[in-house]
């Protein structure tokens, strides 16, 4: 039933063309249909299509140097911005010691200065107690010279007024005080 | 016939009037009310427009390929006119076309250097094969500019020509003896598996190319012309409560055309990428 249903068929028609087989036309318009698209794209869309990605490419990697470029400006600002915070501390140490430094040398000259001028005027008042002593023992000697003289000028009923031997017995006299003086310094020592 | 046996040894009378009723589809019958036109394969062969006789006629057919490739340079054209490094959605859609090819298909397969240098014939085919194919559900055109053996043809035979020219400029010696001989095989053995060898690599392979297209591309226009003859005559032609049926055929009409832009993406692709393997296997060092 079939073949004969498939026989009526074809026997019915005109002879059925066969799919398999090309026409000349068929071929000949279908090359030119793929070479126009080939040419079209081999030497039109293609080559666009690369420019296209090396320019993304670029673009892509310039702005990731960008990126990185930026980056190191930044590392680069925080390590002087870094330094010259370190240095600043330093500045300021250094300050702060040679102002310690200043102060130490200012007390102790200030202390040296003290220590001269008590040395100074302690050096002073000796010297004038000592020339007031001087003065005093030699107005002393002299008026006592005198007044021993008078004494014993009243005494022995004699001049003694022979300056030489005046001199003399003076001298005599004092250095026997001033032995009889040190016998008894010593003697309380 | 193995059919007609199945169909006698079980429910005879059944089957044979299915097959009965499947055969009266597929080709043109009288019926009592009206005519129902079915599919026929004439319709691949319409008659010429232009230049009649000559190797320059132009049918139908001829046009609606012209119509492909316009398109085509169209949209390309307008998708690379002004490329910029930011795309635009046009442009954007544009290049995800092409970089499935380049990426997916090229240099997936060959690498970036061989993938640059057959990036041209491997585009062209995948987006011709394309346009070509996706005519078959355009309203208007409603064919396949692929579902006549020239573009099928053409192609493959530009992929055979490629992948040997690709062969033999690589290594002449390596091409054939990886074609032929393949290795790890003791030698009385390639008696036999040499003949196979070439038969599949030379005969085979453009052969398959063309078929696996065409007959996809004729039995889709084949079913979806189907589906909605079948429609037009049962809702016009019959009436009454066929118009149920004819909603029926009607929905299978559209999810098969739903199906045949699958198929068009598809057998585009495996075109394309039927051709970079062998490309790929023919410039390989070894197998």
């Amino acid at each position: 039933m079939l073949h004969a249903v498939l026989r009526a068929a074809t026997e019915g028609g005109e002879a059925t063309p066969n799919p398999v087989l090309p026409e000349s036309y068929d071929l000949i318009w279908s090359t030119v249909c793929f070479v126009i698209i080939l040419i079209f794209f081999w030497r039109y869309v293609l080559p666009r299509m690369q420019t296209l990605l090396d320019e993304r490419a670029e673009a892509i990697e310039g702005n990731i140097a960008k990126a990185d470029e930026a980056q190191r400006k930044a590392e680069a600002a925080l390590e002087e911005y870094t330094a010259q915070l370190a240095d600043a501390r330093a500045e300021a140490g250094r300050i702060r010691e040679a102002a310690r430094e200043d102060g130490k040398k200012i007390v102790a000259e200030a202390k040296d200065q003290a220590t001269t001028e008590a040395a100074r005027v302690t050096a002073s008042a000796q010297a004038q107690i000592e020339a007031e002593r001087q003065s005093a023992l030699v107005s002393l000697r002299s008026e006592v010279g005198t007044i021993a003289i008078d004494l014993a000028s009243g005494v022995i009923g004699e001049s003694l007024s022979d300056d030489a031997k005046a001199k003399a017995v003076v001298d005599r006299f004092l250095a026997d005080l001033e032995a009889s003086e040190q016998a008894a310094a010593g003697g309380k020592k | 016939m193995f059919v007609d046996a199945r169909a006698s040894l079980h429910a005879p009378k059944q089957e044979i009037a299915l097959l009965a009723n499947a055969v009266n589809l597929l080709v043109p019958i009288s019926t009592d009310d009206g005519e129902f036109h079915g599919p026929s394969i004439l319709e691949f062969f319409p008659g010429p427009l232009l230049f009649e006789g000559t190797d320059f006629e132009v049918n139908r057919i001829i046009l609606v390929r012209w119509v492909a490739v316009l398109a085509l340079l169209l949209v390309f054209w307008l998708g690379t006119r002004r490329m910029r490094v930011v795309p635009g959605r046009f442009q954007s859609l544009v290049e995800m076309g092409l970089d499935l090819v380049r990426v997916n298909i090229a240099d997936d397969l060959l690498g970036k250097k061989d993938g640059k240098r057959f990036l041209p014939i491997l585009t062209t085919i995948f987006f011709l094969v394309l346009f070509m194919n996706i005519t078959g559900v355009i309203p208007g055109l409603n064919i396949a500019g692929t579902s006549v053996i020239g573009v099928p043809l053409v192609l493959a035979i530009v992929a055979y020509i490629t992948f040997i020219y690709a062969g033999i400029k690589k290594s002449p010696k390596n091409f054939f003896k990886n074609s032929l001989f393949p290795s790890g095989v003791p030698w009385p053995v390639y008696i036999i598996v040499t003949p196979i060898e070439f038969i599949s690599t030379f005969i085979i392979r453009p052969i398959t190319l063309t078929l696996r297209l065409m007959m996809n591309m004729i039995v889709g226009h084949l079913l979806l012309v189907l589906f909605f003859a079948a429609t037009q005559f049962f809702v016009f032609n019959l009436g009454g409560w066929y118009t149920l049926l004819g909603a029926g055929t009607l929905a299978f009409g559209l999810a098969f055309t739903l199906f045949e832009i699958l198929v068009a993406v598809l057998q585009a692709y495996v075109f394309a990428l039927l051709t970079a393997v062998y490309i790929q296997l023919a410039v390989a060092e070894e197998h």
